[in-house]
């Protein structure tokens, strides 16, 4: 990536952008976590030297406008529908590294069918799943996640979500690690440093269970939409924390690399 | 198979075999009857030649499949019956708008809803109009044997790459459960064709490349669409395809499929009776072949649209008549097939003048 500055003379990079990220102005809100879900990504394709051969498969919702974001080959799908996309792009082109970047609208409600087989078929790709609670892109309707009594434009005030009328918040690392195809199945909160470093970790855990073949990997990020929550950004981490957090536990549900593993929780060690 | 020799084969399966010589690679598809020996044939054909079949959880998964699969650069397909290729609309739109190349097979059957199993030809308007959401057409061949079917198989591939959208083989339910003997074509090694420099395999050495259908800004959105409107218009102009059967009659009876062969054991039967009749016969329903009617309207006196539909295809058959003549229709539905004789007493009905 062309520079249009000099580095002075004995300085040293500390931080810079991920050459897997282009050089665009995101239209994300101010205080939304998307930033950093897609940084964390680009600094994981850097470290994992594959930019050049990935391919991101973006999906609609707030994120529909990845491809510009990620400097990589990206093919733009329908609501849901990006594992099946993937599941194309994969098979035809195997030694490519693709991944799906969808939200809880895009892939636990319109799209549970593609996630939940393209984990039964083993696929080896990589699903980055941004759980917000609610649907941001269309103005903050309810999400299958959407915590009981959240207020949302579609579950409104006094009463939020409802049980009897909205049922519950489904979790998905609890029921895509049941399924043997996926290799890797982890839950990660973008709400502190410590917890985005563990996302991380997460993240590049996920990509290698493609890469060495083991098969579809998905790490879901608990995420922050201030906006549509109608909070300060700073509130909204707080709130996820104490509110998403017991509601959707974090850890590492599945690790092919961990001999026995496909059940239960571990905690994943602090990076 | 021995190339240029006859072999007896099952519609679906000819097609099916079809597809892999004109360089298919890919094949994701979910049951449906009566088009289930397409996935069948293909579960075992494809991975003999290094392609890959998909048995997908459905046919919207399967359609994005074809999707993902185009947009990597294979010569992907899926086939379905008429519920469905409902389902495969929404993933056929976006192919249309990102320009993604791949072929959607539908043995037509009896609707709406659930419908029946026997054949039909009461697709008509979703393959010819686009059928999903949005101003797109795809490129609609209407076969009317097995032979034909496996022919337009290699042009629906061409054509499909060489103007980057989906292309549709419509057959119906008696093309597909038929055996008919073929002439299977040469194989076509996909690694041979032109390179495509758009498609996603890994942006090394080049400025990534994006493949996607949103346009939020209305003047890029309406571009796009004036920019795929030349090309249906190119299309229009170059690619129509139609059989006519005894130029220089008064009166024609227009059919296509299944249907175009009852109404030429018609046909034969009212000219042995001195009627001057003839057939058109439309190979492509995408364009329609409006050429062909321009070469007969001189002498043209009447039309008499046959299809096993209500009336779908006869609104083309009136734009392309235009009111010059009277444009008659008889059509049996629900998987109920016209019978020679019951065509027969409409062509006599037409040359007196009657009925409409």
């Amino acid at each position: 990536m062309a520079r249009n500055w000099e580095r002075p003379k004995g300085a040293e990079i500390v931080y810079e952008r991920p050459e897997a990220l282009s050089d665009t102005v995101t239209h994300y809100c101010p205080g939304c976590t998307h930033g950093i879900a897609h940084r964390l990504v680009a600094e994981v394709l850097d470290e994992l030297d594959v930019r050049d051969r990935t391919i991101l498969i973006a999906s609609v919702g707030c994120s529909v406008l990845a491809y510009n974001y990620f400097n990589v080959d990206a093919q733009q799908a329908a609501h849901g529908r990006a594992p099946a996309v993937a599941t194309g792009v994969k098979r035809t082109s195997p030694g490519s590294v693709v991944f799906t970047y969808q939200g809880d609208g895009d892939l636990a409600a319109i799209g549970t069918a593609e996630i939940i087989h393209a984990a039964m078929r083993g696929e080896k790709i990589t699903t980055i799943f941004i759980n917000n609670a609610i649907f941001g892109m269309t103005g903050g309707q309810m999400a299958p996640t959407t915590l009981v009594g959240q207020e949302t434009t579609t579950t409104p005030a006094p009463t939020g979500r409802l049980p009897e009328r909205a049922g519950m918040p489904i979790r998905v690392c609890e029921i895509l690690s049941q399924i043997d195809g996926a290799a890797y199945v982890a839950r990660q909160a973008l709400n502190n440093p410590a917890n985005i470093a563990k996302a991380k970790r997460s993240i590049k855990k996920a990509f290698e269970a493609q890469i060495n073949g083991h098969g579809l990997g998905l790490v879901e990020l608990l995420s922050t939409c201030n906006v549509n929550w109608k909070m300060s950004p700073g509130d909204a981490l707080k709130w996820l924390e104490s509110n998403m957090i017991p509601v959707f536990p974090l850890g590492v549900f599945k690790d092919w690399a961990e001999a026995g593993s496909g059940s239960g929780r571990s905690e994943v060690a602090a990076g | 198979m021995v190339l240029g020799r006859k072999v007896l084969m099952k519609g679906n399966e000819a097609l099916a075999e079809a597809a892999v010589r004109a360089g298919c690679r890919f094949f994701a598809g979910y049951p449906i009857t009566p088009q289930n020996e397409i996935p069948e044939y293909l579960s075992h054909r494809l991975p003999e030649v290094g392609g890959t079949f998909i048995q997908a959880e459905s046919e919207l998964a399967a359609i994005n499949m074809v999707y993902g699969a185009g947009g990597a650069g294979a010569r992907a397909m899926t086939s379905s019956s008429s519920p469905g290729v409902s389902l495969k609309q929404e993933g056929i739109s976006y192919m249309a708008a990102a320009e993604v190349p791949g072929v959607i097979v539908n043995m037509v059957r009896g609707g709406p809803g659930l419908g029946g199993i026997q054949p039909a030809q009461s697709d008509y308007y979703q393959a010819t109009r686009g059928g999903g959401h949005g101003d797109y057409r795809t490129v609609v061949f209407g076969p009317a044997t097995v032979q034909e079917a496996v022919d337009v198989m290699g042009q629906a591939f061409a054509l499909a790459d060489k103007y980057r959208m989906p292309v549709v083989i419509l057959g119906d339910g008696m093309i597909g459960q038929m055996m008919e003997p073929v002439v299977l074509p040469e194989p076509v090694d996909p690694t041979t064709l032109p390179l495509k420099t758009w498609i996603t395999r890994g942006a090394k050495d080049r400025n990534p490349n994006v493949i996607n259908s949103l346009y939020l800004d209305p003047e890029k959105c309406e571009a796009l669409n004036l920019r795929l409107q030349a090309k249906y218009q190119e299309i229009t102009a170059t690619q129509q395809m139609a059989e006519i059967a005894y130029p220089g009659s008064q009166y024609y009876v227009v059919a296509y499929g299944t249907t175009a062969r009852i109404c030429r054991m018609a046909v034969t039967e009212a000219r042995a009776n001195g009627l001057a009749v003839g057939l058109i016969r439309p190979i492509t329903l995408w364009p329609f072949p409006t050429d062909s009617f321009e070469k007969v309207m001189d002498d043209a006196k009447g039309f008499l649209t046959v299809e096993m539909s209500l009336g779908q295809m006869v609104d083309d058959v009136r734009l392309a008549v235009n009111g010059r003549t009277p444009v008659y229709f008889y059509g049996r539905a629900g998987g109920m097939v016209p019978s020679a004789e019951e065509v027969l007493i409409e062509i006599e009905k037409m040359t007196r003048g009657g009925g409409r």
